[in-house]
């Protein structure tokens, strides 16, 4: 049963890093037009370079 | 997504980011178009190339879950600019008060219940695994190490996440009432305390995983719940936004556009064709013909001129007007009818949600039953701690998580379907009264009709005479010429050169044809007779012709109407028009029993008799005649043309020209029903078997996990058959 001691923290830290990833998803607003970005996809407009800021 | 620039050295970076703070506070050039119309790939592409295209646009970009469009600008631009624009490829776009919407503070709450959610799934996930190794068997110094470190994780985050709950309870309380969030509140504390307590003793029950999923659970219906909420209430705040707030006055010869809340007593305001009237007023300057069909659902233009009163929300037609301020601010006409509208609001009975209801009756009985059990466990056995224990899992098992989601899950659902269809939902109980519904009743103009008129039928003349009204009709703005000339040239009818063409404001267009007169107006100034119906007469030498005009039925009428008789209701006209005019609707609509020159207090009085039958009254309306009566009314829709007061009045908007939208509403909103119910049901099922478990003193944390899980996914499943 040893092996709890590492394999506990090391669940606990994956589950933690999915917890952060869904903080940053969250915090850069990319749940703010899930239908638009939906379609955006479709377009083949920006398929050859990024869109310029 | 905005890619800084690579720089050598970090703080080069930080002078172009206050300048671009700088820029967005002095330029205000921040703004927020409504586009209901978009739907698509393409409509995304076309209308963000089409507003990047302006010269200043920085950044435009479509919200197509919100129907929206953002525009950064670099310099202060005109919104008609971006309106004009959109409108050319084919898109209607409003402007939007950004601050009407308080849109920022929404978004928070609703991000920090997200956050909430996410920090509880995690937790669960958690605290579930380690679970299951106690459940399948751990003993001793193992279970124990596995219960302190889902203590460990349970506690904080449950603390934290269930915040919400806490607080309301607390309110709740404080206000000496009981709510749903009060039990919900004591489940948890009391799950989390009696474990704690459980676990130092070493003991065999820890309620961790039950704490943290019920949160979880019960978060996920609070946020879905927010959602449907916020979505409504932006929708309906951005239609407020479209409201006429300004007016344009003279002071001290110069003209100047004012709030209309600055206008005082006796200033003169400048209404310009095709304007609306902000407030009351008398004419001192300038004839014209207004049309009050918002007012009062009469759909004949009328003949204004010196001394002829005007009431705010009236529309000038032909000449511009000078006129004094009678009445402004809450004493205008709009008063008389938010008095009207007042009434109406008191005598409705207020409506209590199936939900309201479940949580009358559940709250209470929740607090007794668990109160019992540790009553009953303690005389017992006069053991403390296994009462505890019980009387905990009693809380957890019967806590609403099922509850919490079988509304929100349903509402969500429904309103999403509702929104694809243009449809706004303003109050949260619509739904569920749309689904009593039996009788419905519409208004008549500007509802059925869409305030365009069109021509009956040509009178009998001579092909000369048609295109000398043809050109007449061209040359004028006024909206029965408009419909006249758009009626000829559908007939084939050319047009012909006139000379001298001038417009009299208030009266018609006059010309020469050949040297001789022609003119085209009002029956009294071309010397006809005046008719009931709407009409405009041309007048050639000694002939004068009839043009006789019909509401334009607004498009799906006939199949909504069709569809409703079809299904079983009762559908009645009320309008404030003159007695031809409705006829002939109805009679085109197929609708047997209507009612003409209502007034709104008669509009009321016949929802409220209606109502006195015993039948639940769906009224559909727009105009401010109507909004006493969509006020008194069971539930009520208005389309989203309508004028704020009638908006505000109803629980229903719908987006759009066409009424077809409203098709299946009804049935949608009796299915939403069956939903919720079916859902309370299978929910009190997963409570009748398994609290008697727990009383018994059976329940285990594995009973207590499984019952709480299967009833939440269940109810969701549920919810999403909602095809």
């Amino acid at each position: 049963m040893d092996v709890l001691i590492y394999l506990i923290p090391i669940s606990i830290f994956l589950g933690g890093i999915g917890l952060a990833g869904f903080l940053y998803t969250l915090r850069t607003r990319q749940y703010d037009d899930p239908e638009g970005d939906a379609q955006r996809i479709l377009t083949g407009e920006w398929d050859d370079r990024p869109k310029p800021d | 997504m905005t890619h800084a620039p690579i720089s050598a050295c970090p703080a080069c970076n930080a002078a172009p980011l206050a300048k671009n703070i700088a820029d967005t506070e002095h330029m205000n050039g921040h703004i927020l178009l409504n586009v209901p119309t978009v739907h698509c790939a393409m409509c995304i592409a076309s209308i963000e190339k089409a507003l990047h295209a302006i010269d200043g646009v920085k950044e435009a970009r479509v919200n197509l879950t919100l129907r929206r469009a953002t525009i950064d600008t670099t310099r202060p631009i005109d919104v008609q600019v971006f309106i004009n624009a959109l409108d050319q490829i084919g898109y209607p776009a409003h402007e939007l008060d950004a601050s009407l919407l308080g849109q920022s503070a929404m978004e928070q709450t609703a991000r920090r219940l997200l956050t909430r959610l996410a920090v509880s799934g995690f937790a669960m996930m958690n605290v579930m695994l380690l679970s299951v190794a106690v459940w399948s068997g751990a003993q001793g110094i193992t279970r124990d190490m596995f219960h302190w470190i889902s203590a460990l994780i349970a506690v904080p985050a449950t603390l934290y996440a269930a915040y919400p709950f806490f607080a309301n309870a607390w309110g709740a309380l404080r206000g000496r009432v009981l709510n749903m969030d009060v039990p919900i509140s004591l489940a948890i504390l009391l799950a989390l305390g009696t474990s704690i307590y459980e676990t130092s003793l070493s003991g065999e029950h820890a309620y961790f995983d039950a704490a943290i999923s019920l949160t979880f659970f019960l978060l996920a219906g609070r946020y879905l719940d927010h959602r449907t909420r916020s979505i409504a209430r932006s929708a309906a705040q951005e239609l407020s936004a479209l409201e006429v707030t300004k007016a344009v006055i003279r002071k001290e010869g110069k003209e100047t556009t004012v709030p209309v809340s600055m206008v005082q007593l006796g200033d003169t305001v400048i209404l310009r064709p095709g304007a609306r009237m902000p407030l009351d007023g008398v004419v001192i300057q300038g004839q014209s013909e207004i049309d009050r069909s918002v007012l009062t659902g009469e759909t004949r233009p009328e003949f204004v001129t010196i001394g002829s009163e005007l009431h705010a929300g009236e529309v000038n037609l032909t000449g511009p007007l000078e006129l004094r301020a009678t009445a402004v601010g809450q004493d205008t006409s709009l008063a008389k009818i938010s008095q009207l509208v007042a009434i109406a609001e008191s005598g409705r009975s207020k409506y209590t949600s199936i939900a309201d209801k479940a949580a009358q009756l559940y709250a209470p009985g929740v607090h007794i039953l668990s109160a019992l059990s540790f009553v009953g466990w303690y005389l017992y056995s006069q053991d403390l701690r296994m009462a505890l224990n019980i009387a905990a899992a009693v809380l957890i098992i019967t806590c609403p998580c099922a509850l919490g989601l079988a509304v929100p899950a349903v509402t969500t659902a429904v309103s999403g379907r509702l929104f694809k269809k243009g449809l706004l939902i303003k109050s949260a109980t619509a739904i569920e009264r749309l689904a009593q519904v039996d009788t419905v009743v519409f208004d008549k103009t500007g509802t059925l009709t869409d305030g365009n008129l069109t021509l009956i039928d040509l009178p009998a003349a001579t092909a000369e005479q048609l295109q000398i009204s043809h050109a007449l009709a061209r040359s004028s703005a006024h909206p029965l010429a408009q419909a006249l000339a758009a009626a000829l040239s559908d007939h084939g009818v050319a047009e012909i050169q006139l000379d001298q063409v001038q417009e009299h404001p208030g009266y018609g267009v006059s010309a020469l044809y050949k040297g001789q007169p022609v003119r085209m107006g009002r029956a009294e100034w071309v010397g006809a007779t005046p008719q009931d119906h709407t009409a405009t007469w041309v007048q050639v030498g000694d002939n004068i012709l009839e043009f006789g005009f019909a509401d334009q039925l607004r498009g799906g009428a006939v199949e909504l109407i069709k569809d409703l008789q079809k299904a079983g209701f009762d559908v009645q006209i009320l309008s404030g028009d003159g007695a031809a005019p409705v006829s002939r609707v109805a009679q085109q609509l197929g609708v047997t029993t209507f009612h003409a020159d209502q007034t709104p207090e008669n509009k009321a009085a016949h929802i409220a008799q209606l109502q006195a039958e015993g039948r639940q009254v769906l009224m559909i309306g727009d105009g401010l005649n109507d909004t006493a009566a969509l006020t008194s009314a069971n539930v009520s829709i208005s389309p989203a043309t309508a004028l704020d007061a009638a908006r505000v009045a109803s629980d229903v908007v719908f987006l759009g020209q066409r009424l077809d939208s409203l098709i299946g509403v009804i049935a949608l909103s009796q299915m939403a029903q069956r939903r919720i119910r079916e859902n309370f049901q299978l929910a009190s099922l997963y409570n009748v078997l398994a609290v008697p478990v727990a009383i018994a003193g059976f329940a285990t944390p594995l009973i207590a996990a499984l019952a709480m899980s299967l009833s939440s996914i269940t109810v969701t499943l549920n919810a999403l058959r909602m095809k």
